[in-house]
């Protein structure tokens, strides 16, 4: 555990003498307040005209209505932004060679991809509390329902680190981080949309293809369902992504 | 201290080293010496569990590098031929945290990465950043990074490279002064590293083990004439017949200007020489005997021949 939190701390001070966090953090925030700013103005003037009729009235939703697209739209937004947190963490050892001090220090490969994970989960959970500043002001203003906003959280969450784990496993395989960030991106984004070849798949497939895809899974958490097969499924599939990067590591023993 | 026993390392088809043994004792500096894609990385990668032999055992300390490396790993320091540095952070940062992933306890290591710069001079940079500074520098906190956690054996792929001069000569200074207490294995192919900082020597050549053992040993073995090149000022003809007629001499030729003499063994005839060549007034100018060096040595193994 120690040696874990030795590696997160190299890699946090990494993040944060270089412009790295700073800007994903900053342009994050930057999109997510330019999304919210623009839900609320929509959310405003929707409910300004279902108010007029009473059928309609009752319907007005502040979680249907704000949060829901709101975590939709940061779902996407981290889907860019995690390759780039991700895309340096083993492709830089490579290039640079401190991989050789890595490997023949005496800290074990596990330790080090979960150092460099949780260094990663880290500023995902900066980025999510700073966004939680903005879901504060309409508990003051309004009076949405508490449970499904922390759902949606703990989904971002969950997905940001399902995402990190690919991103993890994708720098682990080049030494460039360019390729390492364009894989990461192009894995996640057809993960995203698998679930559309389900309307065409048959059998068995239809309901694998829909069980792969991220998209269904985060539905169900932004609607404030808790279900552990969708938290499973993160959990599984981060578990997968630091699996396949251990087996890469250890693949240079075979070569 | 370090035992290497049938040694074989492929890379697919490709054979890097094959078959070798050597041995180095503890507090002894020994060189690993070879031309360039000989095997000396490889070797020292596999002694320090960076990669995995194909074949044969390798020991450190009284671990097997294979079955317990994380032993073997806690009382090792290298220094990789590319050093290991992190450019964004400071030299004390740096060495704070390979002291750390060198499980040096929280309560030493800041006296341990003190000491380290101290060692290698490194105070007047320990708070700058990795990567303004310059070539010789990142070199020595590259030898810091390998010492911080004080490890029995040091393994230095080619510590000099790269270093002007005057540089080349201090990291040796270094290094002969961390003799004794560490157990050194460096590797190069500069001929005059290893005279002037190893006890012995290992020579090997596409992968394969030349020839192995101390310094004296090895020049013994293959050195089996002595000689003297000796130079006058005139009738260099004249004198080499001359000199061709002291007893024990067996050849007297010249060579670019020089006559170079060479007997058996065991004798030395030099006074002779001298006294011949000043009788007969040649005018000398110059007699030095020619022991055979380490570079003669070398180029004959490395050419293959093993008889001179």
């Amino acid at each position: 555990m120690k040696n874990i939190w030795i590696v997160a701390r190299k890699e946090l001070r990494t993040y944060f003498t270089s412009p790295i966090a700073y800007a994903v953090i900053t342009v994050f925030m930057l999109l997510v307040g330019f999304f919210f700013y623009s839900l609320v103005w929509w959310f405003n003037s929707q409910s300004m005209q279902m108010a007029q009729n009473e059928y309609y009235a009752r319907q007005i939703n502040i979680n249907q209505m704000l949060f829901q697209p709101l975590f939709n739209n940061m779902s996407i937004i981290l889907l860019l932004m995690i390759p780039l947190l991700t895309m340096r963490l083993f492709s830089e050892e490579k290039k640079i060679g401190t991989e050789e001090l890595l490997y023949t220090s005496p800290i074990s490969v596990n330790q080090i991809i979960l150092g460099k994970f949780f260094a990663s989960l880290l500023v995902l959970v900066a980025m999510l509390v700073l966004t939680g500043v903005l879901s504060l002001f309409t508990f003051v203003f309004g009076q949405p329902e508490v449970a499904p906003v922390l759902n949606g959280y703990l989904g971002l969450f969950l997905l940001g680190a399902a995402f990190i784990a690919i991103g993890i496993f994708f720098s682990s395989v080049t030494e460039n981080q360019i390729v390492s960030a364009i894989l990461t991106f192009g894995a996640l984004l057809l993960f995203w949309i698998v679930n559309w070849a389900s309307n065409s798949a048959s059998g068995i497939w239809r309901g694998v293809l829909n069980y792969v895809s991220f998209f269904q899974h985060f539905d169900n958490m932004t609607q404030g369902i808790l279900d552990t097969t969708d938290i499973v499924y993160y959990l599984s599939f981060a578990f997968f992504g630091l699996f396949l990067t251990h087996a890469v590591i250890q693949s240079r023993r075979w070569r | 201290m370090i035992a290497v026993e049938h040694l074989t390392k492929k890379y697919g088809d490709l054979t890097a080293v094959r078959d070798l043994s050597f041995k180095v004792d503890k507090g002894q500096i020994w060189g690993l010496l070879g031309p360039n894609a000989a095997g000396k990385t490889t070797t020292m990668r596999i002694l320090t569990g960076f990669l995995p032999a194909t074949d044969g055992k390798a020991q450190v300390g009284n671990f097997d590098v294979s079955e317990q490396p994380n032993e073997v790993k806690k009382i090792l320091g290298y220094l990789p031929e590319v050093v290991p540095l992190y450019p964004d952070m400071t030299v004390t940062e740096y060495l704070d945290f390979v002291g750390a992933i060198k499980r040096i306890p929280v309560a030493k290591r800041k006296e341990r990465v003190a000491r380290a710069i101290k060692v290698t001079a490194l105070e007047q940079v320990k708070g700058r950043l990795i990567k303004n500074i310059s070539r010789g520098f990142k070199q020595r906190v590259g030898i810091a990074q390998a010492l911080v956690h004080d490890p029995q054996v040091l393994i230095l792929d080619e510590p000099t490279i790269g270093l002007d001069p005057a540089q080349i000569i201090e990291i040796r200074q270094l290094i002969k002064s961390l003799k004794g207490e560490h157990t050194i294995i460096l590797s190069t192919h500069i001929l005059a590293e290893v005279t002037q900082t190893c006890d012995g020597v290992v020579i090997i050549n596409e992968g394969r083990l030349m020839a192995s053992g101390s310094l004296e040993e090895l020049t013994a073995s293959f050195h089996k004439k002595d000689g003297a090149v000796v130079k006058v000022r005139k009738d260099i003809q004249a004198a080499a017949a001359e000199i061709r007629k002291i007893e024990g001499v067996e050849k007297a030729n010249r060579e670019d200007g020089d006559i170079k003499v060479e007997w058996p063994k065991g004798l030395d005839l030099r006074e002779a020489i001298s006294r011949l060549v000043v009788e007969k007034q040649f005018g000398l100018l110059e007699l030095r005997p020619t022991a055979m060096n380490i570079e003669d040595l070398y180029l004959k193994i490395v050419s293959g021949g093993t008889e001179s």
